[in-house]
């Protein structure tokens, strides 16, 4: 009782002023990140961007794309795996601090590109993009579990789906940090 | 044991890992020693000898859901019901990081009328306990380069618990040692799992009716291959080939091979059906019948 009364008492002193407030982001060096008023993307570090940032080398023909219902389908589906991801309990809090607009554009043209539905890729290569995330084996799984849900919903084939996870499969060496 | 005896420990057994499992799977996933956090199907299906595999064959895979940061849990019970023989078996096993797997089964082989004949009793049972390990030593079964298989080596320590019975039929030990080492990938671009198993073992009948003979009493290389088609997120079919050795002079004794197909209800449970073909047992031949299996993980 008397760690609550403290808690409640420390809890209505009053903030200082705004005026007294040191510029903590001056202090530190951060510099404030403002979002592209085109693409509403936030700004990342230069780097080479290049079709082979995305993995792994796409599929040949027509096939995998058409399975996944071309452009159409794959940003369906890429829309709805990062949907179902941010509201997963179990990885959410990994997607918090991340530019979303920025990963459904990159991971909508990775899955289009590998998919050999006609795009580039020109995001970051996977284990630059991952490398501060600490992804756990586990947390893998999740979200192909939600890419899973997301592939099925636009009934992509089994098979097609299992194509598919095995080319992103290798890819857990770079994704997989912890 | 009698049957009654058996059964009840059956039931004290996956009682307990019931009771184990929902008293902390409940409160330990929220801080994640329990996290259940394997793909479905990637656990296994249970064997006869409670390691984690196909069935009959084991598999480099580690039974129960934990990944590489939780601990896994798994239970089994399976019946095999041949024209001359019943056939049971059950256990539970600990997954720890995904790195090592430790398992306890029971089997329980009932005679029936084939008992009178072999002059042991009508329903005399053949018991024996399994308590083994496994070590994955490297790769993954579904991650990682699509050609590196996950790699584990195991140890199953079998027990008869009718020695003086199995050494009356001409086995040299009541119990035995076996070693495996395994190699199991899930080649996603084809949807296939492939396994191949080595075994160094001396058990006959896998054991039940003892390890060795007079005439055949060091251990033998043997092998174990299975090949599963995912049909979908929960479904699997397959095929599995064990070669086994044949040390009794007075029963010859088969290879086995299944065709099953196994389906996850839930992501806790697992159920498996198979058609198996056990061949000759006991001087009784052609024991092909039918196995069910049902399998609690977490």
């Amino acid at each position: 009782m008397i760690m609550l009364a403290a808690i409640l008492l420390m809890q209505s002193v009053p903030e200082a002023p705004a005026s007294d407030a040191v510029d903590w982001d001056k202090e530190f060096g951060v510099t404030e990140k403002v979002r592209d008023p085109v693409t509403g993307e936030l700004p990342v570090d230069p780097y080479v961007q290049s079709d082979s940032n995305a993995g792994t080398k796409p599929f040949e023909g027509t096939g995998m794309a058409k399975a996944f219902g071309d452009q159409d389908g794959i940003r369906r589906i890429t829309a709805r795996t990062v949907e179902l991801s941010e509201a997963d309990p179990r990885i959410a809090e990994i997607f918090k601090a991340h530019d979303m607009v920025r990963l459904k554009r990159t991971l909508f043209e990775q899955f289009c590109y590998i998919l050999n539905a006609g795009c580039s890729y020109s995001g970051r290569d996977m284990a630059a993009s991952h490398k501060d995330m600490g992804v756990r084996m586990r947390d893998m799984n999740a979200l192909v579990e939600n890419l899973q849900q997301a592939m099925r919903e636009e009934n992509v084939p089994f098979p097609a789906q299992n194509r598919f996870l095995g080319k992103l499969a290798p890819m857990s060496r770079d994704v997989v940090t912890k | 044991m009698s049957r009654s005896l058996s059964r009840r420990c059956a039931a004290h057994i996956l009682s307990t890992a019931l009771l184990f499992a929902s008293a902390l799977a409940g409160p330990a996933a929220a801080e994640g020693v329990f996290d259940g956090g394997k793909l479905l199907l990637t656990n296994g299906v249970s064997t006869i000898e409670g390691t984690s595999g196909g069935g009959l064959a084991t598999w480099a895979t580690i039974g129960g859901r934990g990944t590489d940061a939780g601990i896994g849990l798994s239970a089994h019970a399976t019946v095999v019901e041949l024209p001359d023989y019943g056939f049971q078996s059950h256990g539970v096993s600990v997954g720890l990081f995904n790195r090592v797997e430790l398992s306890y089964a029971r089997q329980n082989f009932d005679t029936r009328d084939v008992g009178t004949a072999l002059g042991l009793g009508k329903g005399f049972t053949f018991n024996q306990d399994i308590f083994a390990a496994k070590l994955r030593l490297a790769g993954d079964v579904v991650y990682g380069d699509p050609l590196m298989p996950q790699i584990a080596v195991g140890i199953e320590h079998k027990r008869s618990a009718d020695t003086a019975v199995v050494r009356a039929v001409g086995a040299a030990e009541g119990s035995g040692t076996d070693f495996t080492l395994s190699a199991t990938k899930l080649f996603l671009s084809h949807s296939l799992l492939v396994n191949t198993t080595v075994r160094l073992t001396k058990a006959n009948q896998n054991g039940l009716l003892g390890f060795g003979s007079a005439a055949h009493d060091d251990h033998s290389l043997q092998f174990e291959g299975s090949v599963a088609y995912q049909l979908s997120r929960r479904a699997v079919i397959g095929a599995e080939y064990r070669t086994k050795p044949s040390n009794l002079a007075i029963a010859r004794e088969d290879d086995w091979w299944d065709v099953f197909a196994a389906y996850a209800i839930t992501n806790n449970i697992m159920i498996t059906a198979a058609y198996v073909d056990l061949g000759s047992i006991a001087t009784f031949d052609r024991q092909r019948g039918g196995f069910l299996s049902a399998q609690l993980a977490f």
